[in-house]
This record gives structure tokens, C-alpha cells and sequence, in this order.
């Protein structure tokens, strides 16, 4: 029997990791806490299945290590020992090698030994310091453990096989701690018409040679404790049978082994496209295809004698098949869905981390942790957001003495939201310390030659400085931050994903970063728009209003650019025509249509020959078999199969325009002037 | 008939499957195809399929060579005009007019692209040893030499085996790959 371990095994990476972060979110609470009884069950849980767990697998460098986490957890919950804030440490430190360990049995690569045994020995001094009664049981276990051999009775329950336990993988278990003898006895085994396929009736007698602990051999059986007898002893010598049976028992082994590690190379290319989902999304999935089968049987029967007369219930179905669709559509890409809360977890310890290195006091709120976001978006969120935090953590909140001075609460509050508004998400990282000293950011930026030494620009612009690259007002460099690296990364990243992040401040008071992303990055809301011959598409987000030009708010700036005044404001007009070197339908303006855009905050009035359908769109990437063209952001196919390019609003402001808040700020004071004149 | 031949040939989906897993090993097939009355072979292995010509939609500010894109089972495809891109004088495209649709490999040989060449028509499929290719000599203003890779000889013709890797990852193609 070959069993392919493989698939369980992922899922036992998986949920190991789901645990690892358990306990981790639970060491923390425990560090603030320690009385909370259900938390220290859910570590100690979390703990017990990744010891067992990888015992089944056969990972024994997890099991042992987990194992001492273990026990000096279960200490903790039976009250043997208090939680300190020392033990804690130690604790998040051996979750980091217990991670450490599983990534090395995933990835198939070798293990920081160092750290391990620095962290092990680090337990171990735990554990020995101990309430001594406690640990000497333990010590003297581990002494009198070591045999040559074992001599293994094992005598299931009738029962066994219905919870699932296979005998033959516990023995397959213990053959890699050695080699292993087995003989059945079949004396219970009833005649053939009393036979209960589904109860076990057979005792087996295993010798394993090896030097083994009783510890790791309990191991094998111990999710099987209350279903059957066992008895291990130490083997004696006079057991020994003739070698060319241990050979027998021996030959198996190695094929096993090099069967597993070829598992384990699949494992590797599957493990990264695996999601999780609920089945409460499935289950709607499946409700959406049944309509969808019935929609599609309805039209099936109005096809089959169709006239004129039924041209209403053709139309009726077909408008249901089209919300069938979309609503298909909508429950797939729900699957992509994944709440913020993943980006999320590994916030809280890292912000414990920088605390205890800096000596800060901060406490962390977080809201909103539910809200949905597609995962593709969702992991590549994950470092701005980390840097965010720490800057947070290092350059906003101050120190405690300082706090206290500023007659500030000691410890600062740096809260995480997340919140759905209008097609975006948006994710608000707010402190309530120092706030950007607006000042240092203007002097710096006068240095790096980013603007004249007379200008004073408006306070939004002068944060945007910290954005650019290898601009950092710190005046020390810190392992933490500093280095002025990082911004304008953070803004690269979030672009990249469609995004915009913002900041505001207000010095001592706080900083407030936002960033706006898109719900999902494959499918679109497209206004599918005509100029000439070509179909365009324009993100439905991004127009504000479509108008009928009037030549009487068009204005003319040194003859080339042109402006159009909307209410209060003068936008500038991008004629989509001569940006692309199309024929349009005419070239007076009063024919055409204004669609008015904004992009990167800056707005614009796009002139087209006209407005055709508003439709969902999926964006296929121009680059990935040519490249990336400027003003466009993406490709898609329409419902007759042509291709139709999609419009980059920010990228087409900036490309029609070159350095826009130069010329827009130009045209502001050309038109003051202008207006001044003619008054 | 013959284009036929080949393009069957060419939808029998099993070469083009294994054509990732031979790509080192060069092959010794080339498809060969019409452009103003000269023959030019491409490595068949990098030959997807054949189709005829439609229409593209274009993409502004590109080069006059890159005629557009258009939709290939739901991949954006780039096609490439081959006449335009040897700068020979263009004709209208025909009944013959096809488009060959290439597998490209960047430079360093870690990424493939599918890009398509408009051509005059599609003419055979020959067999020829690598060695027999023979290096080009220099064709003044007609052919970029550096697009070629060899000159080989088949049934009294003179063929010219392109390296399309290069020529469709030149000049602006090339800076594709950041």
C-alpha cells in the first residue's frame, strides 16, 4: 500500500503555520494578561498539534523541539509556573524556530542549527529552573529512555480503525526511527461470516532496533493512547532473530524514504497556489451555477419553437442570464477574497519587537480586520504596511520620558483601520505622536534641490518630500529606520497595485498615513468610450462627469494649452485624438464630449468623439508579451473579440502634460492674470 | 496545399507542447515563409500557429512595425509587420497574407514571449542539417544582417534562417524586460 502523504502534509504546513500565528497572537495577549486561562489553552493546543502533528510525519527535529515548548506550557496551564514576560520572550523566540524548522521541512533546505540550540538550551534552562519537583520526572524520563531496542506490544481496540488511526502508518512511523520487526497474531481474527471488515482484530508484536527513546516511540502511538493496550519495553539481546530476517524488515525502509522526498518536491511547486475558503462561498457558488443551469434550460426550450411572440421571454432571459453572470462573476472572485486580518497578524509582534527595542510604550488598536481583499493585493500590502508601522513606531511616537513631559498619555497609541469606501479599501496607519516636523522637511528638501530656496509650497505638498527617494529627516540612522530607504518604496509598491497612499500631520498631535487600494486587480468597471475608429476603456472610478463642451468656458493658454473653467475650477483638456494619432470624428471641440477624470488627484477633461457602454472588463497585462505603453494601463477583449486598450489616468495626465504641477500651477497664475486684466 | 500541410503539421499540438522542453536542442526543421519573393526559415519549434490575417487593434505611439494587438484565445498578442521591419516597401495584404505566430525567448533566456509576424505567405517545411546552414555574408541595406543567422541551401533555393529571438527583441522591443 503506497499512501500518499503529500496532499495531508501541506495541509499540516498550513495549519501548523495557522498555529504558530495562534500562539503567537496568544504569547502576546499573555504578556499583557497572564491570567487569561482559555489563551493559554489555545498556545498550549496550537503547540500539541505541531508536536503531533509532525510526529506523524516523521519531522522529528519539530516534534523534539516542540515538544519542550510544550511541556513548559503545560506547566503554565496547570499552574506549575508563572507566565513572566521573560518566559514569554523565550517562547516568541522559539515560535520564530519553530517557523524556522517548518520552512526548512517545506522548502527542503538545511536548518540554522545555532539559533535553534541557542534558543533549545535557552528553554531548557527554563524548564530546569523550575519548580524542581516538576522537572525531575521529566530528566529522569529522558535518562532512562535511551535503549538498544524496543520491544512493542500493541494490542489496538476493536474499534481503532473508525477514529481513523491507520496501524500501518504508526508502524511506517516507527521504522524511521529504526529498523523494525513485526509479527502478527491473527488469533482473534473470527470466521469469515462474523467478520466486521470495520473492526480490527489483530495484536502486533514489533521489535524495534535502534537506539531510540521510549519518549519517541510513545510518540508514534500517542494519538492512539486510549484506543488500544501498549506496553514498551527495553529489548534484550535474546531477542534477536537471525539477521536475514532484519534485512527483509531493513529493505523497505530506503524506499520509502526516497518516495517521501520526492513528495516532497511536488509539495514545494503546488504549496503557492493554495487558498482557503469557506464554504460559505463555495455553497453560493453552487446555488449560482444551479440558476445559472436553469436560466440556460429555460432558453434551451424557448429556442426549440421559437417565434416572434416570445421575443418578451427571450429578452427576460436573457437579462437573467446576464445577472446570473455577473453574479457568478462576483462569488469567484469573492474566492479571491481574504480578509485584511492576514496582513494584519504579524503586525502585533513586530510592534512588541521594535517596543521592547526602542523602550517605547505603544499600544496597538486595530479595526476593521475583517474587511475583504483580494489576495494577490492583499500579500504584496504586506511590507508597505510593515514599514508604515515601524515608522510609526520609530519616528512618531516618542519615547515615554518624553511623553510624559509633553503631558501626553506614556504610552502612545498607533491604530490600524480598514475600511471599505466607495470601490476602494482603504488602510489608515495613525499615531498620535511627534507628528512630521514640516520645517525639517522643508530645509532637507531645499538641500536635496527638490524645490527653490524662496518657495513655500502648501503644507500636502511638503509632505509628499518624505516620498522621494533617499529623503530622511532622522538624524541618527538606526537599524530601524532612518535611512531615508523606504518611502519612496512604500509609494512604488502601492502604485504598482493601483493604489495611492496619503499622509497627513499635525505636529505633536500625529501622523496619519492612508492608503487607497483597489477591491481586486483583475476585473474592472469600464466606460467603454470612441474617439475616430478606436474603443477605449476608462476605469468608471476614475471619471467624476461626462459634459457637452461649450466653447465659452474653453480657454486658450499661450495658445497651445488648453484649460476648461468647471464651475470654479480650470482643468486642463487632453485631446485624446492628437495623443494618439487618431483621425476623429471632427475636430471642433463643441462636437465632441468632455469626460471629466481624476487621477493621482489631479484632475482632467478628456475630449472624445463619444460615450458608448459602461461594462465589466477583465484586464489582461500588455506586457506580458510586449511591453509596457505609456498612458495605458492594460488590455482587454471585448464582447465581438477585438482588443480594446485600456486608459492609465494618472499616466495619461502625466504624459500629455510632462511635470503637471508645474504647468497646472503655471495656469493658475496665467489665468489670475488673465482675469485680473480683463477686469 | 502546402500551407495546409503546415499548419496541420503545426496544430498537432504535440511538438508545440514539447517545444519548451527541446528548446536547447536545435532543430533541424524550419518553416518557411514568403517576403517579396525571398524565403526566410524559422526554427519551427518556435512556431505556435498559423492564422490569417485580421485586423489588429493598434496601439498609439509605438513604432510603425508594431501593427497592433490583437486577441489570441484571451492573450494579448503583439504583431510585427516583417516587411516594415526590413524596411522592404509595404503591399496591401492579401488572400496569402498570414500571420505566423512565434514563440521568442529574451536574451537571457529566462522569460518567452508570443509575439506575431505578418508575411507575405507561408511556403514549406524543410529538413536541414545545422550544418549546412552557413554563416550569411554581409546584404548591404537589405536584410539587418544581425538578424540573420545562416544561409542555408534547399532543393537549389537560397533560405534564410532568421534568428527571431533577436529580431523581435531589438531596438524597441528590447528594453521590454526591465
Amino acid at each position: 500500500m503506497n499512501f500518499d502523504m503529500s496532499q495531508f502534509q501541506q495541509t499540516f504546513l498550513e495549519e501548523s503555520f495557522e498555529g504558530l500565528d495562534k500562539m503567537e497572537a496568544g504569547l502576546l495577549t499573555l504578556e499583557e494578561d497572564s491570567s487569561d486561562v482559555e489563551v493559554v489553552n489555545t498556545v498550549f493546543r496550537a503547540a500539541h498539534s505541531i508536536k503531533g502533528g509532525s510526529g506523524t510525519f516523521g519531522f522529528s527535529e519539530v516534534t523534539a523541539f516542540t515538544h519542550v515548548v510544550e511541556t513548559l506550557l503545560d506547566q503554565v496551564r496547570s499552574k506549575e509556573r508563572e507566565f513572566t514576560s521573560a518566559l514569554g520572550n523565550v517562547l516568541l523566540e522559539s515560535v520564530d524556530v519553530i517557523r524556522h524548522l517548518l520552512c526548512a521541512v517545506r522548502d527542503e533546505e538545511p536548518i540554522d542549527e545555532n539559533h535553534r540550540s541557542e534558543v533549545q538550551s535557552k528553554l531548557e534552562t527554563m524548564l530546569t529552573e523550575v519548580s524542581n519537583s516538576s522537572s525531575d520526572s521529566t530528566d529522569e524520563q529522558n535518562e532512562q529512555v535511551v535503549s538498544k531496542g524496543w520491544l512493542i506490544r500493541f494490542v489496538p481496540k476493536a474499534y481503532l480503525l473508525k477514529t481513523g488511526n491507520d496501524p500501518v502508518l504508526m508502524f511506517r512511523g516507527l521504522q524511521e526511527l529504526g529498523e523494525v520487526q513485526c509479527s502478527v497474531d491473527i488469533q482473534q481474527l473470527p470466521a469469515f461470516n462474523d467478520f466486521n471488515p470495520e473492526d480490527c482484530f489483530l495484536n502486533w508484536e514489533l521489535t524495534l532496533m535502534g537506539e531510540v527513546s521510549k519518549d519517541q516511540v510513545e510518540e508514534i502511538f500517542e494519538w492512539v493512547d486510549e484506543d488500544c493496550d501498549l506496553e514498551i519495553e527495553p529489548f534484550e539481546e535474546e531477542h534477536l532473530e537471525d539477521p536475514s530476517n532484519l534485512e527483509q524488515a531493513e529493505s523497505p525502509s530506503p524506499a520509502a524514504a526516497s518516495s517521501t522526498t520526492k513528495e516532497r518536491t511536488t509539495t514545494k511547486s503546488t504549496e503557492a497556489s493554495s487558498i482557503r475558503v469557506g464554504t460559505d462561498k463555495v455553497d453560493s457558488l453552487v446555488n449560482m451555477v444551479g440558476e445559472l443551469v436553469i436560466t440556460q434550460s429555460m432558453l434551451g426550450q424557448l429556442s426549440e419553437d421559437f417565434d416572434m411572440s416570445k421575443l418578451d421571454k427571450l429578452r427576460d432571459g436573457l437579462s437573467q442570464l446576464e445577472r446570473n453572470t455577473r453574479e457568478l462573476q462576483e462569488s469567484v472572485m469573492r474566492i479571491r477574497m481574504m480578509p485584511i486580518s492576514f496582513a494584519f497578524n504579524r503586525i502585533p509582534r513586530m510592534v512588541h519587537d521594535l517596543c521592547n527595542k526602542l523602550g517605547k510604550k505603544v499600544d496597538l488598536r486595530m479595526s476593521g480586520e475583517g474587511t475583504e481583499l483580494d489576495k494577490t493585493v492583499l500579500e504584496k500590502i504586506v511590507d508597505p504596511l510593515v514599514h508604515l508601522i515601524r515608522n510609526a513606531v520609530d519616528h512618531g511616537v516618542e519615547d515615554p520620558e518624553t511623553r510624559k513631559s509633553q503631558g501626553k498619555e506614556e504610552v502612545g497609541v498607533v491604530h490600524l483601520h480598514a475600511y471599505h469606501k466607495g470601490g476602494n479599501i482603504v488602510i489608515e496607519i495613525k499615531d498620535d505622536g511627534a507628528g512630521i516636523n514640516a520645517q525639517k522637511v522643508l530645509e532637507k528638501a531645499r538641500q536635496n534641490g527638490l524645490i527653490g530656496a524662496e518657495e513655500v509650497p502648501p503644507a500636502d505638498v511638503i509632505y509628499d518630500f518624505i516620498f522621494h527617494a533617499g529623503f530622511s529627516t532622522a538624524q541618527e540612522v538606526s537599524d530601524v529606520s532612518g535611512r531615508g530607504v523606504g518611502m519612496d518604496v512604500v509609494r512604488k509598491n502601492i502604485k504598482a497595485l493601483g493604489g495611492q497612499v496619503e499622509v497627513q500631520s499635525s505636529e505633536g498631535v500625529g501622523t496619519t498615513f492612508s492608503i487607497r487600494l483597489p477591491l481586486t486587480l483583475a476585473i474592472l468597471d469600464g466606460q467603454l468610450i470612441r474617439v475616430g475608429d478606436s474603443t477605449f476603456i476608462l476605469p468608471l472610478i476614475s471619471i467624476i462627469e461626462s459634459l457637452q463642451i461649450k466653447t465659452k468656458f474653453m480657454k486658450s493658454l499661450a495658445g497651445k494649452a488648453l484649460v476648461y473653467k468647471l464651475r470654479d475650477d480650470y482643468i486642463p483638456i487632453i485631446r485624446l485624438h492628437s495623443t494618439m494619432g487618431i483621425e476623429p470624428d471632427s475636430l471642433e471641440l463643441e462636437n465632441g464630449l468632455l469626460v471629466v477624470v481624476e487621477g493621482d488627484g489631479q484632475k482632467a477633461g478628456l475630449v472624445v468623439d463619444d460615450l458608448l457602454s459602461q461594462q465589466q472588463v477583465v484586464i489582461k497585462s500588455l506586457e506580458s508579451n510586449y511591453k509596457r505603453v505609456e498612458g495605458f494601463s492594460g488590455a482587454t477583449i471585448l464582447g465581438d473579440g477585438t482588443v480594446a486598450l485600456i486608459l492609465d489616468i494618472p499616466g495619461l495626465i502625466k504624459y500629455s502634460h510632462g511635470s503637471t504641477r508645474d504647468v497646472n500651477f503655471n495656469l493658475a497664475k496665467e489665468l489670475e492674470e488673465q482675469a485680473v486684466q480683463m477686469a | 496545399m502546402q500551407a495546409e500541410k503546415v499548419q496541420e503539421q503545426v496544430n498537432s499540438g504535440g511538438q508545440i507542447q514539447n517545444a519548451g522542453e527541446l528548446a536547447s536542442v536545435e532543430s533541424d526543421q524550419f518553416l518557411t515563409f514568403i517576403l517579396q519573393e525571398q524565403e526566410y526559415g524559422v526554427d519551427i519549434l518556435r512556431v505556435q500557429e498559423i492564422k490569417g490575417w485580421d485586423s489588429v487593434t493598434e496601439i498609439p505611439n509605438t513604432p510603425d512595425y508594431i501593427q497592433g494587438v490583437i486577441n489570441l484565445r484571451g492573450t494579448i498578442v503583439p504583431i510585427v509587420d516583417l516587411r516594415k521591419r526590413f524596411e522592404l516597401e509595404s503591399i496591401p495584404y492579401g488572400t496569402t497574407t498570414v500571420v505566423i505566430v512565434l514563440r521568442v525567448e529574451s536574451r537571457t533566456g529566462s522569460d518567452s514571449r508570443i509575439m506575431g509576424i505578418v508575411v507575405d505567405a507561408v511556403s514549406d517545411v524543410y529538413n536541414v542539417a545545422m550544418e549546412d546552414v552557413k554563416p550569411a555574408p554581409d546584404f548591404g541595406s537589405v536584410v539587418n544582417i544581425e538578424f540573420v543567422k545562416g544561409i542555408a541551401t534547399v532543393e537549389e533555393k537560397m533560405v534564410i534562417i532568421l534568428d527571431i529571438d533577436h529580431l523581435l527583441n531589438s531596438d524597441e522591443l528590447a528594453d521590454i524586460q526591465v
